[in-house]
């Protein structure tokens, strides 16, 4: 069975199943501008809702006058909190075990906050109605620094007065939300104590937006004839959005369908519960007719769902060789006006006890104290997984700043502390299992495709040339190797808001042999309709042009918990390959009945059972459809379908080698990228080309954060950053070519071993760009200079180090 | 960004234009591409109640190279500065600082004229003009009349053109010698940190006459006089240049933004100015 022949090659690519470039499904109708988004949903005698904001970010509201509104035609209500109260629907629960105002209740907390929501008969009187309603504000102090609030008198959760304990444990502080600790205190401090080495920094990983370019929007549509609300919505989760909706209205949750109609990028944007959805809920309620709610692009930057914002500051020690003995690690945590963030239950501070990266570090500790100001609510994770990207920044700053100390090369200096292969499934100090990962030979592979002691080389004779005053630009070579926690996870300590972790997929083969798969999961360009089809096409012999994959609708999908933190290929596809199994192992019965032998005598090869031994002697998937739902066989029930729901065993560990060469003009603070090299791993591969695109956007994204995208606020709390153009998305301009590579090490406990690669460009590529611009600056004494390293901040370092003189 | 609701024209003649300016006073705007204009209407910055679209007027998107002189209809685009081989010819900086200018979508709409008329600091169109010493033609109720652009731009969004007379077109002797757009940004789509134009004249040697003009670098684009005045006369070295850029320094007046601090800016125009001058003379 095992020969390559000519016809099995031509039926196995026939199938177009995993490992296969397959082109994305997805992509006629997106280059064709026949897309269905949340914005192209247009029902009969459809209102239309727009937000009145606050242009104060913190400031009692004095009154409310709707009048002048309520009289322009058109208008059809305005509703704020007062109106909301009587629902109980003012306020809402957050995923991080808070509560957030849907609209201002007595006060607003940071510049953007909804106050009232207007509905009208088309958009364009909307917005010029929310001009009209009259708003008396009365400013309190604005705090936008999470350390000065911990210190102030000021207190911005009134609601909250009194309580000291909050979700997450003890409140320290009126402004303060919780303390997360995890590994030991004592223990690290006596190792950084005793240590030959010890390396401190402090470092700021600035506030920024996942920005997709399809801002958030619902449309909701009550039937008061059968009671059935239905709401579409950009959701990355919509069957939690469902059992939400239904806990906060109490309609009935089989009374409620969700839809997830295209979703034009999240990034974790879409995870939460936004107060339009809400509202526009409510509107529908109250008026019995469709309410649509699409916010613009300065109400996403300004009000939805920022990422980071952790001023992070570590001891790393070690002995005098370069062995780390010891990580300690201190997070203060903006979270803006309520605790938004969008994590597992139990896990406030996401996966930042992922710090120790990818070495051996044997006794580690981390706090994260999460606290208020007047910045939007938030803390999402923006193309990562739950804080990944915050702790693979610390850890890969930590170990450069190590090197430094010990003068030592930063890429043998993680070379000597990488866990081994033989060490895997790892513990790490901080708890997590890692479950697969082969570090050294990754990074041997990138450091000798990029030729790493000639960039040395190269790189010292420009510093000698710098000094000599024959060239104005300095060479940076960025390093970073990065391990990924996704596909959260085991229900056993993975839930949001009560609801485990899992995902789903079921399947229905047809009986002319083509199927449908529906999921749990929700793609958001990822090109779920290409690679899951791609997944069943190898584990049930149905080419995957054959296999239709459905998302996105409560209706009609099985139970899921969504799209983020890279979990639907290790969750929810992990389920499409156990159902696939499930659909074989009855295919296999009826094959064995069709050929007149026993099951335990025919086997599955590619997409047909064979009479072991006798290979002319078969049933193709397509025969064995139609047989089970148009033959009698005894024993077995008619039809081919099935169901799986997973609960993962552990996460999956991606991991990845990266290096980046900049050249940096010392004079102008411009950073020209000359070559930037991605190996990942992200275990079995199921379409290259995909996975391809996943680490160019990824890296972009990366590139974003790294040289220039933040949310900047003023003393005032203003937003400074409130459009595209001080928002820095990249385009193809300022995108260099980036060379892919890879490794493969498959998960030992993934059904078919692939580990998700959306994030892990994100995550390694921060680091990557960051390191490359301070490498620059090494031989001139920089340790550190914070994010985001845009022209000026570059020019500054290059300033403050005396190289303009 | 939606727009407050505002009445749209289409004129076929610029006595028309006029009239509905006349008619409506302050409340009445023009519109070429649009590319200023739109965004601060979308964001409620400017209202608008009348706007009057240009584009269906004849003749203001023509390019005319002639007898040493160049005239550029309002309605020229950056794409046809980009584009027209005789202007190219005659005039190269313009094609150099309109691919500096935004991405190719922008350029297929932004005009010339929408760029040197509204006094944004950040456009790129109005140093070129300073440093071209190009004369804007305006039209109005009591006919035509010319400004220099160099006396044009009074403060931001402040200029010498009256809210009843249009931009028609600009015009400029051919400019000679060695030229230079050097233009720092963040971005695609982004105005300058810092922009120098220069045109310089090279005879025997020596700098027989220079223009150099900055962009985003004070309320107004800046026409450096000191600049040009420490250049000519002098083989262009480094001790010239530096004197060039010392007497810019003295005009400029940046502030901070989202782009940096002024001590970052100011450093930058410097360095700007000197790649500037270096490429100029080397062409001239």
């Amino acid at each position: 069975m095992n020969d390559l022949s000519p016809e099995r090659q031509e039926r196995s690519a026939n199938l177009k199943g995993m490992g296969c470039s397959r082109k994305r499904v997805e992509d006629a109708r997106f280059t064709q501008g026949k897309g269905n988004y949340v914005d192209d949903i247009k029902l009969d005698g459809m209102l239309h809702g727009d937000f009145v904001r606050s242009p104060y970010a913190h400031a009692r509201v004095v009154s409310i006058n709707k009048d002048a509104a309520l009289a322009l035609p058109g208008v059809v209500a305005v509703l704020t909190a007062e109106d909301l109260a009587p629902l109980n629907l003012h306020w809402m629960p957050t995923l991080a075990g808070d509560k957030q105002m849907v609209l201002a209740d007595g006060k607003v907390l940071f510049q953007g906050q909804e106050v009232a929501f207007v509905v009208a008969s088309d958009r364009y009187v909307a917005a010029d109605a929310v001009e009209l309603v009259e708003v008396e504000y009365e400013e309190l102090p604005v705090i936008t620094d999470p350390f000065e609030s911990l210190k102030s008198d000021v207190v911005l959760r009134e609601d909250l007065a009194g309580q000291t304990e909050g979700a997450h444990g003890p409140r320290k502080h009126h402004n303060h939300i919780f303390t997360w600790e995890q590994g030991e205190e004592a223990a690290t401090n006596q190792v950084i104590d005793n240590a030959d080495i010890v390396a401190e920094e402090s470092m700021y990983y600035h506030r920024t937006h996942p920005c997709p370019l399809e801002t958030c929007g619902s449309v909701a549509s009550m039937d008061k004839v059968n009671g059935k609300l239905t709401l579409w919505g950009t959701f990355q989760a919509p069957h939690v959005v469902r059992t939400v909706a239904s806990l906060l209205s109490g309609i009935e949750e089989h009374n409620i369908r969700v839809i997830s109609p295209d979703i034009g990028g999240g990034f974790g944007n879409k995870v939460g519960v936004y107060p339009g959805y809400v509202c526009s809920i409510v509107a529908s309620i109250v008026t019995g007719v469709p309410v649509k709610w699409v916010e613009d692009r300065m109400e996403n930057l300004m009000s939805t769902a920022f990422a980071r914002d952790y001023h992070m500051t570590g001891k790393i020690a070690a002995t005098k060789d370069g062995k780390i003995t010891g990580l300690h690690c201190h997070v203060t945590a903006d979270h803006g006006g309520f605790d938004a963030c969008a994590d597992p239950t139990k896990f406030p501070a996401g996966f930042m006890n992922i710090c120790t990266g990818s070495y051996d570090i044997p006794t580690a500790y981390l706090a994260v104290d999460g606290v208020y100001t007047n910045k939007a609510p938030g803390g999402v994770s923006y193309r990562c997984s739950f804080r990944v990207t915050e702790a693979v920044y610390f850890i890969e700053r930590m170990i450069e700043v190590l090197a430094i100390k010990l003068d030592m090369d930063a890429a043998e200096l993680r070379r000597i502390n990488f866990i081994k292969k033989e060490q895997f499934p790892y513990t790490a100090a901080l708890g997590w299992e890692y479950d697969s990962g082969d570090y050294h030979t990754a990074w041997d592979k990138a450091l000798k495709s990029v030729d790493y002691e000639g960039l040395r080389k190269e790189q010292a004779e420009r510093v000698e040339a710098f000094k000599r005053g024959e060239t104005r630009t300095l060479m940076g070579i960025g390093l970073s190797f990065f391990t990924e926690i996704v596909g959260a996870g085991p229900v056993k300590n993975c839930d949001i808001l009560g609801m485990g972790m899992f995902d789903s997929c079921e399947i229905r083969i047809h009986p002319t042999g083509s199927a449908i798969a529906r999921l749990g999961t929700i793609s958001q360009g990822q090109g779920h309709a290409t690679t899951f089809a791609q997944i069943l096409a190898s584990e049930i012999g149905i080419s995957a042009d054959s296999i239709t994959i459905e998302e996105g609708d409560t209706d009609t999908a099985p139970y899921g918990l969504g799209t983020y933190g890279s979990r639907s290929t290790p969750v929810a596809g992990a389920a499409t390959a156990l159902a696939g199994r499930k659909i074989r192992a009855k295919a296999q019965m009826i094959a064995a009945y069709l050929l007149e032998v026993h099951d335990d005598d025919v086997e599955f090869d590619i997409d047909r059972f064979v009479v072991k031994g006798a290979p002319e002697k078969f049933k193709t998937m397509k025969e064995i459809a139609y047989a089970a739902y148009n033959q009698a066989i005894p024993g077995i029930e008619p039809g081919l379908e099935a169901v799986s729901y997973y609960d993962p065993p552990n996460m999956t560990y991606p991991f990845g080698a990266y290096v980046c060469v900049m050249d940096i003009d010392v004079d102008t603070g411009v950073p020209e990228i000359r070559r930037f090299y991605a190996l990942d791993d992200c275990g079995t591969r199921i379409n290259p080309m995909i996975i391809e695109g996943q680490v160019h956007g990824g890296l972009t994204e990366a590139l974003a954060v790294a040289l220039g995208q933040e949310i900047a606020y003023d003393e005032l709390g203003n937003v400074k950053t409130g459009t595209l153009m001080d928002f820095f998305l990249p385009t193809a301009w300022e995108v260099p070519n980036y060379e892919t590579d890879y490794t493969v090490t498959p998960s030992p406990h993934h059904p078919i071993g692939a580990k998700g690669v959306g994030e892990s460009p994100h995550v390694g590529g921060v680091p990557c760009f960051s390191n490359a611009i301070q490498d620059a600056f090494r031989p001139f004494g920089n340790t550190h200079t914070n994010m985001p390293h845009d022209h000026w901040r570059i020019w500054q370092t290059a300033n403050g180090l005396g190289l303009h003189d | 960004m939606i727009p407050a609701a505002f009445d749209y024209y289409r004129p076929k003649k610029m006595d028309d234009v006029i009239a509905l300016l006349e008619q409506h006073g302050d409340d009445a705007r023009v519109m070429a591409g649009g590319h200023s204009l739109i965004p601060m209407m979308k964001l409620r910055m400017a209202e608008v109640p009348h706007l009057i679209d240009l584009q269906d007027i004849e003749g203001l998107s023509d390019i005319s190279v002639e007898g040493g002189k160049i005239t550029l209809g309002a309605m020229v685009t950056q794409h046809d500065l980009i584009n027209h081989a005789g202007l190219t010819a005659a005039a190269p900086i313009l094609r150099e600082a309109a691919l500096q200018i935004a991405d190719p979508q922008v350029r297929y709409m932004g005009t010339v004229g929408g760029n040197v008329a509204n006094g944004d600091p950040g456009n790129d169109m109005p140093g070129l003009m300073q440093c071209l010493d190009a004369q804007i033609n305006l039209v109005g109720p009591n006919g035509t009349r010319s400004v220099a652009a160099r006396e044009y731009y009074e403060a931001a969004y402040m200029t010498d053109r009256e809210d009843d007379e249009v931009l028609v077109s600009i015009s400029f002797d051919t400019p000679s010698g060695g030229f230079a757009y050097e233009k720092q940004k963040r971005k695609i789509g982004d105005y300058a940190t810092a922009a120098a134009a220069v045109q310089i004249v090279k005879d025997g040697g020596k700098v027989a006459a220079a223009s150099i003009a900055m962009t985003n670098l004070s309320d107004v684009p800046v026409w450096s006089e000191g600049a040009c005045d420490a250049l000519v006369g002098t083989s262009c070295d480094a001790a010239a240049m530096k004197a060039a850029a010392a007497a810019m320094l003295g005009d400029i007046d940046p502030s901070e933004d989202n782009r940096g601090p002024v001590a970052f800016k100011r450093h930058v125009a410097g360095v700007i100015l000197t790649r500037a001058i270096t490429r100029a003379w080397d062409r001239a």
